[in-house]
Protein backbone atom coordinates (compact mmCIF):
# COMPACT_ATOMS: atom_id res chain seq x y z
CA UNK A 1 0.00 0.00 0.00
CA UNK A 2 0.97 3.68 -0.22
CA UNK A 3 1.25 6.51 2.56
CA UNK A 4 -1.83 8.39 3.29
CA UNK A 5 -1.21 12.29 2.34
CA UNK A 6 1.10 14.20 5.28
CA UNK A 7 2.84 17.40 5.67
CA UNK A 8 7.04 16.84 5.12
CA UNK A 9 9.60 19.02 6.82
CA UNK A 10 13.70 18.22 6.75
CA UNK A 11 14.52 20.14 9.31
CA UNK A 12 18.29 21.29 10.42
CA UNK A 13 18.75 21.75 13.87
CA UNK A 14 17.46 20.34 16.94
CA UNK A 15 15.70 23.16 18.08
CA UNK A 16 13.38 22.99 14.90
CA UNK A 17 12.55 19.54 15.76
CA UNK A 18 11.40 20.78 19.33
CA UNK A 19 9.66 23.68 17.97
CA UNK A 20 7.27 21.48 15.55
CA UNK A 21 7.00 18.76 18.10
CA UNK A 22 5.57 21.54 20.47
CA UNK A 23 3.58 23.03 17.57
CA UNK A 24 1.91 19.41 16.25
CA UNK A 25 1.82 17.45 19.05
CA UNK A 26 0.15 14.12 18.97
CA UNK A 27 -0.21 15.04 14.71
CA UNK A 28 3.34 14.11 13.92
CA UNK A 29 6.12 11.76 13.85
CA UNK A 30 10.07 12.17 14.20
CA UNK A 31 11.43 10.06 10.91
CA UNK A 32 14.44 8.78 11.94
CA UNK A 33 15.51 5.55 9.85
CA UNK A 34 12.16 5.11 8.74
CA UNK A 35 12.84 1.16 9.35
CA UNK A 36 9.88 0.94 11.17
CA UNK A 37 7.95 4.20 10.91
CA UNK A 38 7.93 3.63 6.76
CA UNK A 39 6.20 0.20 6.98
CA UNK A 40 3.47 1.38 8.99
CA UNK A 41 2.94 4.65 6.80
CA UNK A 42 2.91 2.28 4.06
CA UNK A 43 0.34 0.54 5.32
CA UNK A 44 -1.57 3.32 6.74
CA UNK A 45 -1.36 1.85 10.31
CA UNK A 46 -0.20 5.53 11.26
CA UNK A 47 -1.46 8.64 9.84
CA UNK A 48 0.33 11.55 10.76
CA UNK A 49 -0.22 15.13 9.41
CA UNK A 50 3.24 15.70 9.86
CA UNK A 51 6.45 13.98 9.10
CA UNK A 52 9.79 15.60 10.71
CA UNK A 53 12.67 14.22 9.45
CA UNK A 54 16.05 14.52 11.53
CA UNK A 55 18.47 12.29 9.44
CA UNK A 56 20.27 15.45 8.14
CA UNK A 57 20.58 17.08 11.68
CA UNK A 58 24.26 17.31 12.40
CA UNK A 59 24.08 18.45 15.91
CA UNK A 60 22.24 14.83 16.36
CA UNK A 61 24.76 12.53 15.27
CA UNK A 62 27.06 12.42 17.77
CA UNK A 63 28.62 9.45 19.68
CA UNK A 64 30.65 10.44 22.47
CA UNK A 65 32.37 8.62 25.35
CA UNK A 66 31.78 10.42 28.61
CA UNK A 67 31.41 9.96 32.23
CA UNK A 68 31.08 6.53 32.39
CA UNK A 69 28.38 6.24 29.55
CA UNK A 70 28.21 6.26 25.76
CA UNK A 71 25.70 8.71 24.35
CA UNK A 72 24.21 8.02 21.11
CA UNK A 73 22.44 10.70 19.00
CA UNK A 74 19.16 10.63 17.41
CA UNK A 75 20.24 10.57 14.25
CA UNK A 76 23.02 8.02 14.59
CA UNK A 77 22.41 4.82 12.74
CA UNK A 78 22.90 1.06 13.72
CA UNK A 79 25.70 0.59 11.12
CA UNK A 80 27.83 3.14 12.95
CA UNK A 81 28.01 1.58 16.15
CA UNK A 82 28.80 -2.02 14.44
CA UNK A 83 31.80 -0.53 12.61
CA UNK A 84 33.03 1.21 16.08
CA UNK A 85 36.06 -0.90 16.64
CA UNK A 86 36.04 0.52 20.54
CA UNK A 87 32.55 -0.86 20.80
CA UNK A 88 33.31 -4.13 21.67
CA UNK A 89 35.36 -2.84 24.50
CA UNK A 90 33.07 0.62 25.55
CA UNK A 91 29.78 -1.59 25.51
CA UNK A 92 30.53 -5.29 24.53
CA UNK A 93 26.63 -6.65 25.37
CA UNK A 94 25.79 -4.25 22.15
CA UNK A 95 28.40 -5.13 20.13
CA UNK A 96 27.07 -8.29 20.47
CA UNK A 97 22.95 -7.82 20.45
CA UNK A 98 23.96 -5.41 17.30
CA UNK A 99 24.26 -8.26 14.75
CA UNK A 100 20.88 -9.60 15.38
CA UNK A 101 18.75 -6.45 14.52
CA UNK A 102 17.45 -7.23 11.27
CA UNK A 103 19.73 -7.46 8.33
CA UNK A 104 22.49 -5.34 7.18
CA UNK A 105 20.46 -3.26 4.80
CA UNK A 106 18.09 -2.40 7.42
CA UNK A 107 20.88 -1.73 9.55
CA UNK A 108 22.09 0.69 7.53
CA UNK A 109 19.71 3.28 7.86
CA UNK A 110 18.06 2.26 11.42
CA UNK A 111 18.72 4.39 14.22
CA UNK A 112 19.39 3.30 17.69
CA UNK A 113 17.66 5.95 18.91
CA UNK A 114 14.80 5.10 16.63
CA UNK A 115 14.58 1.05 17.92
CA UNK A 116 14.15 2.59 21.56
CA UNK A 117 11.50 5.00 20.65
CA UNK A 118 9.18 2.35 18.60
CA UNK A 119 9.91 0.02 21.48
CA UNK A 120 9.56 -3.41 20.31
CA UNK A 121 9.22 -5.93 22.90
CA UNK A 122 11.73 -8.49 20.96
CA UNK A 123 13.96 -5.99 19.89
CA UNK A 124 17.49 -6.25 20.64
CA UNK A 125 18.72 -2.27 21.78
CA UNK A 126 15.99 -1.74 24.37
CA UNK A 127 16.93 -5.19 25.89
CA UNK A 128 20.46 -4.14 25.90
CA UNK A 129 19.48 -0.69 27.51
CA UNK A 130 17.43 -1.71 30.44
CA UNK A 131 20.05 -5.15 31.45
CA UNK A 132 22.81 -2.22 31.44
CA UNK A 133 20.77 0.05 33.66
CA UNK A 134 21.22 2.89 30.95
CA UNK A 135 18.86 6.39 30.57
CA UNK A 136 16.82 8.10 27.50
CA UNK A 137 17.20 11.68 27.63
CA UNK A 138 14.14 13.04 26.25
CA UNK A 139 14.28 17.00 25.67
CA UNK A 140 10.72 18.96 24.48
CA UNK A 141 10.15 22.75 24.00
CA UNK A 142 8.94 24.01 26.83
CA UNK A 143 9.01 21.70 29.63
CA UNK A 144 12.51 20.36 31.22
CA UNK A 145 15.02 18.01 29.61
CA UNK A 146 14.33 14.49 31.56
CA UNK A 147 16.68 11.64 31.34
CA UNK A 148 14.46 8.41 32.60
CA UNK A 149 15.78 5.10 33.26
CA UNK A 150 15.30 2.70 30.76
CA UNK A 151 13.43 0.57 32.84
CA UNK A 152 11.06 2.89 33.86
CA UNK A 153 10.83 4.28 29.72
CA UNK A 154 9.25 0.92 28.45
CA UNK A 155 5.68 0.94 29.16
CA UNK A 156 4.46 -1.85 27.34
CA UNK A 157 3.97 -3.03 23.36
CA UNK A 158 5.32 -0.23 21.72
CA UNK A 159 4.47 2.15 24.88
CA UNK A 160 7.22 4.36 25.98
CA UNK A 161 7.39 7.09 28.82
CA UNK A 162 8.04 9.79 25.85
CA UNK A 163 5.32 12.60 25.72
CA UNK A 164 4.52 13.39 21.82
CA UNK A 165 6.02 16.69 22.33
CA UNK A 166 9.01 15.30 23.68
CA UNK A 167 12.08 14.22 20.95
CA UNK A 168 14.48 11.44 22.11
CA UNK A 169 17.69 13.37 21.76
CA UNK A 170 20.18 10.95 22.88
CA UNK A 171 20.15 7.49 24.71
CA UNK A 172 23.24 6.38 27.25
CA UNK A 173 24.68 3.15 27.90
CA UNK A 174 27.03 2.25 30.83
CA UNK A 175 30.08 1.86 29.88
CA UNK A 176 31.52 -1.96 30.40
CA UNK A 177 32.92 -2.48 34.34
CA UNK A 178 36.05 -4.17 34.94
CA UNK A 179 35.62 -7.86 35.89
CA UNK A 180 32.32 -8.43 34.39
CA UNK A 181 31.54 -10.09 31.47
CA UNK A 182 28.43 -9.53 29.05
CA UNK A 183 26.85 -12.00 26.68
CA UNK A 184 23.92 -12.05 24.37
CA UNK A 185 21.95 -14.61 22.96
CA UNK A 186 18.62 -14.93 20.47
CA UNK A 187 16.63 -17.76 19.12
CA UNK A 188 14.96 -16.54 16.35
CA UNK A 189 13.19 -17.97 13.19
CA UNK A 190 15.76 -17.17 11.12
CA UNK A 191 18.71 -15.18 11.64
CA UNK A 192 17.72 -11.24 11.08
CA UNK A 193 13.88 -11.81 12.20
CA UNK A 194 12.39 -10.92 15.13
CA UNK A 195 13.55 -12.63 18.27
CA UNK A 196 11.55 -15.26 19.92
CA UNK A 197 13.53 -14.96 23.02
CA UNK A 198 16.40 -12.68 23.38
CA UNK A 199 19.00 -13.06 26.83
CA UNK A 200 21.46 -10.34 27.75
CA UNK A 201 23.92 -11.41 30.50
CA UNK A 202 26.48 -9.25 32.53
CA UNK A 203 28.03 -11.94 35.02
CA UNK A 204 30.82 -10.85 38.03
CA UNK A 205 31.99 -12.28 41.06
CA UNK A 206 29.31 -10.11 42.56
CA UNK A 207 26.42 -11.91 40.65
CA UNK A 208 24.61 -11.87 37.99
CA UNK A 209 21.73 -9.95 35.71
CA UNK A 210 19.72 -11.59 33.24
CA UNK A 211 17.74 -9.76 30.92
CA UNK A 212 14.96 -11.30 28.59
CA UNK A 213 13.35 -9.96 25.44
CA UNK A 214 10.37 -11.15 23.18
CA UNK A 215 8.80 -12.73 26.03
CA UNK A 216 6.64 -9.90 28.36
CA UNK A 217 5.65 -6.96 26.22
CA UNK A 218 8.53 -5.10 27.20
CA UNK A 219 12.36 -5.87 27.79
CA UNK A 220 12.93 -7.20 31.30
CA UNK A 221 15.87 -7.66 33.76
CA UNK A 222 16.66 -8.88 37.00
CA UNK A 223 19.69 -10.34 39.57
CA UNK A 224 19.74 -13.90 39.70
CA UNK A 225 21.48 -16.02 42.31
CA UNK A 226 24.17 -17.97 41.13
CA UNK A 227 24.80 -21.64 42.12
CA UNK A 228 22.07 -23.68 43.84
CA UNK A 229 18.83 -21.44 43.77
CA UNK A 230 19.51 -20.29 39.91
CA UNK A 231 16.97 -23.01 38.23
CA UNK A 232 14.53 -22.46 40.57
CA UNK A 233 14.46 -18.45 40.33
CA UNK A 234 14.79 -18.91 36.48
CA UNK A 235 11.76 -20.77 36.57
CA UNK A 236 10.15 -18.05 38.67
CA UNK A 237 11.79 -15.41 36.46
CA UNK A 238 9.94 -17.08 33.09
CA UNK A 239 6.42 -17.63 34.51
CA UNK A 240 6.84 -14.22 36.04
CA UNK A 241 6.76 -12.51 32.38
CA UNK A 242 3.30 -13.72 31.18
CA UNK A 243 4.30 -15.22 27.74
CA UNK A 244 1.68 -15.74 25.17
CA UNK A 245 1.02 -18.43 22.18
CA UNK A 246 1.47 -17.08 19.11
CA UNK A 247 1.83 -18.07 15.38
CA UNK A 248 5.81 -18.98 15.95
CA UNK A 249 5.92 -20.58 19.32
CA UNK A 250 4.15 -21.12 22.40
CA UNK A 251 3.99 -19.88 25.33
CA UNK A 252 5.32 -23.12 27.19
CA UNK A 253 8.21 -23.23 24.45
CA UNK A 254 9.20 -19.69 25.12
CA UNK A 255 9.15 -20.34 29.08
CA UNK A 256 11.48 -23.27 28.07
CA UNK A 257 14.00 -21.10 26.14
CA UNK A 258 13.94 -18.80 28.98
CA UNK A 259 14.92 -21.66 32.13
CA UNK A 260 17.33 -23.46 29.83
CA UNK A 261 19.17 -21.04 28.04
CA UNK A 262 19.45 -18.66 30.93
CA UNK A 263 21.21 -21.38 33.05
CA UNK A 264 23.68 -22.14 29.52
CA UNK A 265 24.42 -18.61 29.26
CA UNK A 266 25.20 -18.37 32.56
CA UNK A 267 27.13 -21.78 33.13
CA UNK A 268 28.50 -22.64 29.60
CA UNK A 269 30.00 -19.33 27.87
CA UNK A 270 30.29 -21.54 24.66
CA UNK A 271 27.25 -21.44 23.93
CA UNK A 272 26.98 -17.46 24.10
CA UNK A 273 28.74 -16.84 20.23
CA UNK A 274 26.80 -14.09 19.01
CA UNK A 275 25.92 -16.65 15.93
CA UNK B 1 12.45 22.50 3.47
CA UNK B 2 8.90 22.52 4.36
CA UNK B 3 6.99 21.06 1.86
CA UNK B 4 2.81 20.51 2.07
CA UNK B 5 1.04 17.23 1.40
CA UNK B 6 -0.70 18.05 -1.80
CA UNK B 7 2.41 19.40 -3.30
CA UNK B 8 5.42 18.28 -5.92
CA UNK B 9 8.54 18.97 -4.92
CA UNK B 10 11.60 19.06 -7.07
CA UNK B 11 14.25 16.47 -6.65
CA UNK B 12 17.85 16.85 -7.59
CA UNK B 13 20.08 13.53 -7.47
CA UNK B 14 22.36 11.45 -9.07
CA UNK B 15 20.79 8.46 -10.33
CA UNK B 16 23.19 5.65 -11.39
CA UNK B 17 26.18 8.20 -12.19
CA UNK B 18 23.83 10.87 -13.71
CA UNK B 19 22.51 14.25 -12.79
CA UNK B 20 18.35 13.78 -12.96
CA UNK B 21 15.73 15.94 -12.02
CA UNK B 22 12.30 14.85 -10.98
CA UNK B 23 9.52 16.40 -8.13
CA UNK B 24 7.62 13.94 -5.72
CA UNK B 25 4.30 14.82 -3.31
CA UNK B 26 5.93 13.60 0.29
CA UNK B 27 4.14 10.98 0.39
CA UNK B 28 5.75 9.37 -2.64
CA UNK B 29 8.05 6.49 -1.60
CA UNK B 30 11.84 6.04 -3.06
CA UNK B 31 11.07 2.89 -4.96
CA UNK B 32 7.99 4.27 -7.26
CA UNK B 33 10.13 7.95 -7.78
CA UNK B 34 12.72 5.42 -9.21
CA UNK B 35 10.00 3.36 -11.36
CA UNK B 36 7.98 5.77 -12.47
CA UNK B 37 9.58 9.56 -12.42
CA UNK B 38 12.90 8.03 -13.52
CA UNK B 39 12.28 4.85 -15.12
CA UNK B 40 14.35 3.20 -13.19
CA UNK B 41 12.41 -0.20 -13.32
CA UNK B 42 14.89 -2.41 -12.75
CA UNK B 43 13.79 -1.20 -8.93
CA UNK B 44 11.19 -4.16 -8.26
CA UNK B 45 8.57 -3.63 -5.63
CA UNK B 46 7.32 -6.69 -3.42
CA UNK B 47 6.41 -6.13 0.30
CA UNK B 48 6.52 -2.82 0.49
CA UNK B 49 7.63 -2.70 4.21
CA UNK B 50 11.36 -3.79 4.08
CA UNK B 51 11.07 -7.19 4.49
CA UNK B 52 11.76 -8.90 0.98
CA UNK B 53 14.36 -6.95 0.00
CA UNK B 54 13.13 -6.52 -4.10
CA UNK B 55 13.33 -2.69 -3.91
CA UNK B 56 17.02 -2.32 -2.75
CA UNK B 57 19.44 0.29 -4.22
CA UNK B 58 22.29 2.09 -3.41
CA UNK B 59 21.80 5.54 -1.03
CA UNK B 60 25.46 7.25 -1.14
CA UNK B 61 26.85 3.11 -1.57
CA UNK B 62 24.99 1.31 0.92
CA UNK B 63 22.22 -0.84 0.75
CA UNK B 64 19.02 0.46 1.71
CA UNK B 65 15.47 -0.48 0.84
CA UNK B 66 13.63 2.11 -1.31
CA UNK B 67 10.34 1.15 -0.37
CA UNK B 68 11.39 2.28 3.26
CA UNK B 69 12.20 5.84 2.11
CA UNK B 70 10.24 8.70 1.04
CA UNK B 71 11.41 9.89 -2.65
CA UNK B 72 11.56 13.69 -0.54
CA UNK B 73 14.79 12.41 1.31
CA UNK B 74 16.59 11.46 -2.05
CA UNK B 75 17.03 14.85 -2.52
CA UNK B 76 20.96 15.21 -2.78
CA UNK B 77 21.73 12.16 -3.24
CA UNK B 78 23.39 9.71 -4.75
CA UNK B 79 21.19 6.72 -5.42
CA UNK B 80 22.39 3.15 -7.95
CA UNK B 81 20.18 0.62 -8.92
CA UNK B 82 20.58 -2.17 -10.73
CA UNK B 83 21.00 -0.65 -14.30
CA UNK B 84 24.37 0.50 -13.20
CA UNK B 85 26.03 -2.58 -13.07
CA UNK B 86 26.22 -3.20 -16.64
CA UNK B 87 28.70 -1.21 -19.27
CA UNK B 88 27.59 -0.66 -22.77
CA UNK B 89 25.36 -3.47 -23.21
CA UNK B 90 27.44 -6.40 -21.35
CA UNK B 91 26.91 -7.54 -17.96
CA UNK B 92 28.98 -6.85 -14.90
CA UNK B 93 30.85 -9.81 -13.31
CA UNK B 94 28.18 -10.40 -10.43
CA UNK B 95 25.28 -10.36 -13.49
CA UNK B 96 27.42 -12.83 -15.70
CA UNK B 97 28.40 -15.38 -12.34
CA UNK B 98 24.42 -15.15 -11.66
CA UNK B 99 23.43 -16.09 -15.24
CA UNK B 100 26.02 -19.01 -14.91
CA UNK B 101 24.71 -20.50 -11.69
CA UNK B 102 21.50 -20.54 -12.48
CA UNK B 103 21.00 -18.10 -9.57
CA UNK B 104 17.81 -16.36 -10.89
CA UNK B 105 14.67 -17.76 -12.64
CA UNK B 106 11.75 -15.32 -12.77
CA UNK B 107 14.39 -13.04 -11.85
CA UNK B 108 12.32 -10.78 -9.88
CA UNK B 109 14.38 -10.34 -6.61
CA UNK B 110 17.49 -10.61 -8.26
CA UNK B 111 18.11 -6.69 -8.89
CA UNK B 112 17.69 -6.46 -5.05
CA UNK B 113 20.08 -9.33 -4.40
CA UNK B 114 22.82 -7.83 -6.91
CA UNK B 115 22.81 -4.59 -5.37
CA UNK B 116 23.41 -5.67 -1.37
CA UNK B 117 25.98 -7.86 -3.36
CA UNK B 118 27.52 -4.73 -4.19
CA UNK B 119 28.29 -3.27 -1.09
CA UNK B 120 28.80 -6.30 0.78
CA UNK B 121 31.68 -7.66 -1.52
CA UNK B 122 32.96 -3.78 -0.86
CA UNK B 123 32.33 -4.32 2.58
CA UNK B 124 34.56 -7.87 2.81
CA UNK B 125 36.12 -8.94 -0.60
CA UNK B 126 36.74 -12.55 1.07
CA UNK B 127 33.14 -13.84 2.66
CA UNK B 128 32.60 -17.12 3.56
CA UNK B 129 29.32 -19.67 3.24
CA UNK B 130 27.88 -18.28 6.08
CA UNK B 131 28.28 -14.89 5.89
CA UNK B 132 26.90 -14.80 2.08
CA UNK B 133 23.81 -16.95 3.43
CA UNK B 134 23.49 -14.68 6.33
CA UNK B 135 23.49 -11.24 3.84
CA UNK B 136 21.06 -13.02 1.74
CA UNK B 137 19.03 -13.58 4.83
CA UNK B 138 17.93 -9.95 4.03
CA UNK B 139 16.33 -11.06 0.72
CA UNK B 140 13.05 -13.59 -0.24
CA UNK B 141 13.36 -15.91 -3.20
CA UNK B 142 10.23 -17.47 -3.96
CA UNK B 143 11.84 -19.05 -7.21
CA UNK B 144 15.46 -20.75 -6.76
CA UNK B 145 16.74 -22.76 -3.72
CA UNK B 146 19.45 -19.82 -3.02
CA UNK B 147 22.24 -22.48 -3.79
CA UNK B 148 23.40 -21.02 -7.16
CA UNK B 149 23.03 -17.47 -6.02
CA UNK B 150 25.72 -18.40 -3.22
CA UNK B 151 27.58 -20.02 -5.56
CA UNK B 152 27.53 -17.09 -7.90
CA UNK B 153 28.33 -14.79 -4.97
CA UNK B 154 31.24 -16.60 -3.44
CA UNK B 155 32.66 -17.07 -7.56
CA UNK B 156 32.79 -13.51 -8.04
CA UNK B 157 34.41 -13.08 -4.69
CA UNK B 158 36.97 -15.11 -5.66
CA UNK B 159 37.67 -14.13 -8.93
CA UNK B 160 37.85 -10.10 -8.15
CA UNK B 161 40.28 -11.35 -4.93
CA UNK B 162 42.67 -13.30 -8.09
CA UNK B 163 42.07 -10.16 -10.16
CA UNK B 164 43.47 -7.73 -7.87
CA UNK B 165 46.28 -10.09 -6.96
CA UNK B 166 47.44 -10.17 -10.37
CA UNK B 167 46.52 -6.63 -10.78
CA UNK B 168 49.37 -6.14 -7.81
CA UNK B 169 51.95 -8.80 -9.12
CA UNK B 170 52.02 -6.73 -12.55
CA UNK B 171 52.36 -3.31 -10.86
CA UNK B 172 55.14 -5.00 -8.53
CA UNK B 173 56.85 -6.38 -11.87
CA UNK B 174 56.65 -2.74 -13.70
CA UNK B 175 58.21 -1.36 -10.43
CA UNK B 176 61.27 -3.61 -11.12
C1 LIG C 1 13.09 -6.45 7.57
C2 LIG C 1 13.25 -5.81 8.91
C3 LIG C 1 13.68 -6.57 9.99
C4 LIG C 1 13.83 -5.99 11.25
N1 LIG C 1 14.28 -6.77 12.27
C5 LIG C 1 14.51 -6.19 13.48
C6 LIG C 1 15.04 -6.97 14.57
O1 LIG C 1 15.31 -8.17 14.44
N2 LIG C 1 15.23 -6.33 15.75
C7 LIG C 1 14.94 -5.00 15.93
O2 LIG C 1 15.14 -4.48 17.01
N3 LIG C 1 14.45 -4.26 14.93
C8 LIG C 1 14.23 -4.81 13.71
N4 LIG C 1 13.72 -4.04 12.71
C9 LIG C 1 13.39 -2.60 12.97
C10 LIG C 1 14.65 -1.79 13.03
O3 LIG C 1 15.32 -1.89 11.82
C11 LIG C 1 14.55 -0.29 13.33
O4 LIG C 1 15.81 0.06 13.72
C12 LIG C 1 13.76 0.27 14.45
O5 LIG C 1 12.61 -0.40 14.77
C13 LIG C 1 13.35 1.72 14.19
O6 LIG C 1 14.43 2.57 14.03
P1 LIG C 1 14.39 3.69 12.93
O7 LIG C 1 15.54 4.58 13.17
O8 LIG C 1 14.27 3.08 11.60
O9 LIG C 1 13.09 4.51 13.35
P2 LIG C 1 11.84 5.01 12.50
O10 LIG C 1 11.25 3.89 11.74
O11 LIG C 1 12.20 6.23 11.77
O12 LIG C 1 10.86 5.43 13.70
C14 LIG C 1 10.22 4.46 14.51
C15 LIG C 1 9.28 5.15 15.51
O13 LIG C 1 10.04 5.87 16.48
C16 LIG C 1 9.78 7.27 16.41
N5 LIG C 1 11.08 7.93 16.60
C17 LIG C 1 12.24 7.62 15.94
N6 LIG C 1 13.26 8.35 16.44
C18 LIG C 1 12.75 9.14 17.42
C19 LIG C 1 13.32 10.10 18.32
N7 LIG C 1 14.63 10.39 18.31
N8 LIG C 1 12.50 10.72 19.21
C20 LIG C 1 11.18 10.43 19.23
N9 LIG C 1 10.59 9.52 18.42
C21 LIG C 1 11.36 8.88 17.52
C22 LIG C 1 9.15 7.50 15.07
O14 LIG C 1 8.32 8.62 15.06
C23 LIG C 1 8.38 6.20 14.87
O15 LIG C 1 7.18 6.24 15.57
C24 LIG C 1 13.55 -4.60 11.43
C25 LIG C 1 13.12 -3.82 10.36
C26 LIG C 1 12.97 -4.41 9.10
C27 LIG C 1 12.51 -3.56 7.95
S1 LIG D 1 9.47 -3.86 -1.47
FE1 LIG D 1 10.99 -2.95 -0.28
S2 LIG D 1 11.68 -4.61 0.89
FE2 LIG D 1 9.97 -5.47 -0.12
S1 LIG E 1 14.22 -15.45 -9.08
FE1 LIG E 1 12.09 -15.38 -8.88
S2 LIG E 1 11.85 -14.50 -6.92
FE2 LIG E 1 13.93 -14.83 -7.02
Amino acid sequence: MKPASFDYVRVSSKREVLQLLHEHGEDARVLAGGQSLMATLNMRLTQPKLVIDINRVEELRSIRNERGHLAVGAAVRQVELTDRTELATEVPLLAQALPWIGHFQTRNRGTVCGSVAHADPSAEIPLCLVTLGGTVVLESLKGKRREVPAADFFQGLLTTARQPRELISEVRFPLAQDGTEYRFREIAMRHGDFALVALALCLSDHGARLGVGGVADRPVAQPLPLGDALPDTLNTLAWSLGAQDDIHASAAYRRQLVRELGRRLIEEPSHARTR
Amino acid sequence: MHAPADQRFPIELRLNGESRRGSAEPRMQLCDFLRHELGATGVHVGCEHGVCGACTVLVDGVASRSCLMLAVQADGRRIDTVESLARDDVMNDLQQAFRRHHALQCGFCTSGILMSCVEFLQRGPAPDEAQVRDMLSGHLCRCTGYTGIVRAVLEVAKQRREGESQQQALENHNDV
